[in-house]
């Protein structure tokens, strides 16, 4: 990244300092790109906002267990359909039963904090338990696509010919299918039957086979724009030298040009957590992602939509935590990108 | 041109091959190769001993993965898929929901377009000030809503509580063109939501970076009035990749991203379909709409990338 003249760059009188002879006289401390890229994004009050609130989320999420043994007592797949509880001094039926059967809603008890759902589960604790999954789904299937993405990208621009017919190709390939559909073929595929591929070895219910499924769909997303960069850079200064050095493909494709792709896979990366949280939700829904009753806020949906009449508060609530935990990444991103690239800043004024 | 279009049909045909292989690993091969439960998986859980041995018999489980591979293909090629659980052919149930799928989908393209132009205009024009804050606060909320979510709220709410709209289904245009448009006003507008926040953001970042081009300087310095610059000069550049992304999500749409949409309205398209056969595990069905829309989508690009070789022959003497 080329130093940029803005106000980052111009020297900023320090206090002087009482007692300490030639301060004024200090020579200008550099900064790097990166430490320049945090001051902006810091001053970017928005962008900050939304990375709390994201943090915040997560860490609701990963203290599910607390709150499901502390104030609940209950865990997020124990049904309780005829059961009773106690709130504001009532004893109150988790799902009142036939004719009505309709499962009791939101109130100011640590038990059914959010209500029940159709059998009896604490909404609370799976919302807590659902987000759990939906972020490590979101998360781990993110870093599988970029860890993809990113071999292969670098592979076909680097040595381009062959290798990159082969990798040009495969993103051809998965980026043909629709690819919601392709992540429903895989996921229903796999749903029913596992995972048995040599030496991998995964059961249709496991977390794991979403996770993979929206990893691979996604490759040529990032892939095709990383592989566009490497092919431009290839062609730079920095890399001739590096060859002149006696360097290998592999020291000069991670050691030199991967540093200079950092920018955009953090910035896609945010991204396409967000965009895969939206897709595990959405596959899920129907019932091609994670598998009842392990509960993901995309499957509370999907059993909520049925109850809407008598229980909306199961769509809406998990509805809610993913738009806002969505919203979030993206608005989160956005500052991101703003902050990385200094061409966004000429952009906005 | 003949040489360009020769090639982009050749890779197609290419890659119309990887595609069938994919899909025969996605159902065949990934989910484990033995052949009881490869059986199982296409006839269903619920299936009986004969037609378990039917299927046996007609999709090669018996035979060697490259007659199986060999099977599916003719069996896609032909038509001849079934669904097991429900005895219903696989191609007949796509075409019958084509309708649903096509007005569904050309509809709410030109809700999105119309919108995601309009916004993205108004966000550059105003850029800084309250239009644009406003409009870039709603589609950054517009592209983090799941879509599935909103379209059941908007069902449950404007059709069951209030009666503003008839609820979910779809009647056929030429039975009742009034009832058409009015059962598909809240699809239309749930499909489009997603795309009306991506082409505003993305045309709005388009407008800004092409105003600063020396062109439009000299525009200006004729003395055009600022409307003619914006529209004929501006706009004209910042639409290009617009376009291109129009046919992206367009194919994408018709081929299957309406599976949602279609499913919470109960839309009898293609989407729903395969949405219901993924409800029951149902495989052929899966299998052969994500083969036809694979298919589709190839189809349509390498019609488009010709068309736009004959259009601008930048693109066919650099490919």
């Amino acid at each position: 990244m080329a130093p940029e003249p803005s106000a980052e760059f111009a020297f900023e009188p320090s206090p002087a300092l009482p007692g300490v002879a030639g301060t004024e006289g200090r020579p200008i401390e550099g900064i790097g790109p990166w430490q320049a890229a945090w001051r902006r994004l810091r001053r970017n009050r928005i962008a900050m906002a939304s990375l709390v609130v994201f943090a915040a989320i997560v860490a609701c999420c990963v203290a599910a267990p607390l709150w499901a043994d502390q104030v609940a007592h209950v865990g997020p797949e124990e049904n309780n359909l005829t059961g009773k509880f106690e709130r504001g001094g009532k004893q109150l039926y988790v799902v009142t039963p036939p004719p009505q059967t309709k499962p009791v809603g939101p109130g100011w008890s640590g038990r059914y904090l959010l209500g029940a759902d159709k059998n009896g589960r604490d909404e609370m604790v799976r919302l807590l338990y659902g987000g759990r999954n939906s972020l490590f789904v979101g998360f781990v299937s993110a870093l599988i696509t970029t860890v993809i993405a990113v071999v292969l990208g670098l592979a076909g621009g680097y040595f381009r010919g062959r290798t990159d017919l082969v990798v040009r190709t495969t993103f051809d390939v998965i980026w043909s299918f629709p690819v919601l559909l392709l992540g429903i073929a895989l996921g229903t595929a796999l749903a029913i039957g596992g995972l048995h591929l040599g030496p991998i070895d995964i059961q249709g219910g496991s977390l794991w086979i979403p996770t993979l499924v929206i990893g691979v769909i996604y490759v040529p997303y990032l892939g095709r724009p990383i592989r566009g960069q490497v092919l431009s850079l290839r062609e730079k200064e920095f890399v001739e030298a590096a060859v002149a050095q006696g360097n290998g493909a592999l020291r000069i494709m991670f050691g030199e040009l991967l540093p200079n792709l950092a920018s955009t896979i953090l910035v896609f990366g945010t991204l396409i957590v967000a965009n895969n949280i939206l897709t595990e939700a959405a596959l899920s829904f129907l019932g091609a992602g994670v598998q009842l009753p392990t509960p993901s806020w995309g499957n509370m949906i999907g059993e909520g939509v049925n109850l809407l009449s008598t229980a909306p508060h199961l769509t809406i609530v998990p509805g809610l935590a993913i738009t806002l935990t969505v919203l979030a990444l993206n608005v989160f991103g956005d500052g991101l990108r703003d902050a990385l690239d200094p061409r966004a800043k000429v952009r906005l004024r | 041109m003949a040489r360009f279009a020769v090639r982009r049909l050749i890779n197609m045909a290419f890659v119309l091959f990887a595609i069938s292989v994919v899909t025969f690993l996605i159902f065949y091969v990934f989910p484990g190769t033995d052949t009881k439960a490869q059986v199982q998986r296409i006839a269903g859980r619920s299936s009986n001993d004969a037609t378990r041995a039917q299927v046996k018999k007609d999709y090669g489980f018996d035979r060697p993965v490259y007659v199986q591979y060999a099977r599916l293909v003719e069996k896609t090629a032909n038509g001849s898929l079934v669904s097991y659980s429900n005895q219903t052919n696989v191609r007949d149930e796509i075409v019958r929901g084509i309708p649903a799928t096509a007005s569904l989908v050309i509809g709410a393209a030109v809700i999105w377009t119309f919108f995601g132009v309009l916004f993205g205009v108004l966000s550059a024009v105003y850029v800084g000030r309250w239009p644009d804050r406003v409009l870039t606060v709603l589609s950054m909320i517009g592209i983090s809503l799941p879509v599935f979510w909103v379209g059941a709220l908007l069902l449950y709410y404007l059709t069951d509580r209030i009666q503003l709209f008839p609820p979910g289904g779809y009647v056929r245009l030429t039975e009742d063109p009034w009832g058409w448009f009015t059962h598909l006003i809240l699809p239309w507008f749930t499909l489009s939501i997603l795309f009306i926040g991506f082409y505003s953001r993305l045309l709005r970042s388009n407008i800004l970076d092409t105003i600063n081009e020396d062109y439009v300087r000299t525009a200006r310095a004729k003395g055009l009035s600022e409307r003619r610059v914006l529209v004929r000069h501006v706009l004209r550049n910042a639409l290009i990749p617009i376009v291109t992304l129009f046919g992206l999500d367009f194919g994408a749409a018709i081929g299957g991203g309406a599976i949602l949409t279609e499913s919470i309205f109960s839309l009898q398209g293609v989407g729903q379909y395969a949405a219901q056969s993924v409800g029951s595990l149902d495989l052929p069905p899966v299998m052969g709409t994500t083969l036809y829309a694979a298919f589709f989508i190839v189809l349509l690009s390498a019609v488009v990338d010709i068309a736009y070789a004959y259009l601008d022959p930048r693109i066919r003497l650099n490919a």
